[in-house]
């Protein structure tokens, strides 16, 4: 049997969250925390938790396991129990809304800061914009983010600075449009993130690189947007 | 963009580059210092007052005095806007900063050369 410890909090019944502590059998196999999850449900129906592709493309079960964040439905019971406990909490930094699932709110209006579509004032040509191979393989590393947010709760900057640090997710996809070569409002991004807070609150810690369940490097992406601005500005 | 008015250089780039060139500064006259000490095991007055008599050693001094007050700036603001909240605690630390490293750099310049 697993013991599995999991944060709940409903609002409208709970003074304060707590721990609960459950008995999981996962008849020896080596089970994705998703699924116990799900076996947590059937033991409790008011346990609330976001989940939907279950394969790791759509972001939605991003959760604290065992103290690291990642995605329930692609992490394996032995890549995370200790001692044969497992303790799952919600995404530290963001407001709870029930039990796991937690308010994106401020993680999504980051985003939304970065513009995360192409600009261009050029005339549309008849069919498509075409990218060379080589142009097309610098957003490679880039295009993949899935926006579950592990990374940006896992950064101390964005804990602390929520609303100004746009986080190592919304940086990423903030190169993302920066290294396109379709697009043409490279100054204006640049003169966006060139304050104290937006880029430059990264101390480079790398929390960002080690949870990231796509195996993404904000650290680095930001550090590109440095040289960038470094490169204009000098 | 986010406004800032207390930041040191009011842009985050040159605050940033700022940092770094003031560190390797800092870094530079650290290890020339540890060297002096170390090739001057029986230091006294005259050597010391000898070796800043020079006017390299006092333009690098004075040069890690500025890298000190600008380095130390921009790390503690950066502290206060982490951790201090509430804006009058705030603003009150970043303003006691400021007049303290305003002090110590002209108190330091004032040593150095004498004056």
């Amino acid at each position: 049997m697993l013991t599995v410890s999991v944060y709940r909090y409903h609002p409208e019944l709970d003074e304060k969250p707590y721990m609960q502590d459950f008995q999981v059998d996962t008849g020896g196999k080596d089970l994705m925390v998703l699924d116990v999850l799900n076996l947590l449900k059937v033991q409790d129906s008011g346990l609330a938790y976001r989940r939907s592709c279950r394969e790791g493309v759509c972001g939605s079960d991003g959760m604290n396991i065992n103290g690291t964040n990642g995605l329930a439905c692609i992490t394996p019971l032995s890549a995370c129990v200790k001692n044969n406990k497992l303790i799952l909490r919600p995404l530290p930094a963001l407001p709870v809304i029930r039990d796991l699932v937690i308010d994106m709110d401020q993680f999504y209006k980051q985003y939304e800061k970065v513009k995360p579509f192409l600009l261009n004032d050029t005339p549309a040509p008849a069919i498509e914009r075409l990218q060379s191979p080589e142009e097309r393989e610098k957003l490679d590393g880039l295009y993949e983010c899935i926006l579950c947010a592990c990374c940006s709760t896992a950064c101390p900057s964005f804990w602390w600075n929520p609303d100004k640090f746009i986080g190592p997710s919304g940086l990423l996809q903030a190169y993302r449009f920066l290294a396109d070569s379709r697009d043409t409002a490279t100054e204006e991004r640049l003169a966006d993130l060139d304050d104290p807070f937006s880029v430059f609150r990264c101390h480079g810690i790398m929390n960002c690189v080690t949870v990231c369940p796509k195996g993404l490097n904000p650290t680095k992406a930001i550090g590109h947007i440095r040289n960038m601005l470094l490169t204009r500005a000098t | 963009m986010v406004t800032t008015i207390t930041s040191f250089g009011r842009s985050g780039l040159y605050d940033w580059l700022l940092q770094r060139i003031s560190a390797v500064v800092l870094a530079a006259y650290s290890v020339f210092m540890v060297i002096y000490l170390l090739m001057h095991p029986n230091l006294d007055f005259f050597q010391w007052h000898e070796l800043f008599a020079m006017t390299s050693v006092r333009i690098f001094s004075l040069m890690a005095l500025l890298s000190l007050g600008a380095h130390s700036w921009i790390g503690l603001w950066s502290v206060s806007t982490d951790y201090i909240k509430p804006f009058a605690f705030r603003f009150v630390f970043q303003m006691v900063i400021g007049v303290l490293m305003f002090i110590y750099t002209v108190w330091g310049v004032q040593l150095l050369w004498g004056l």
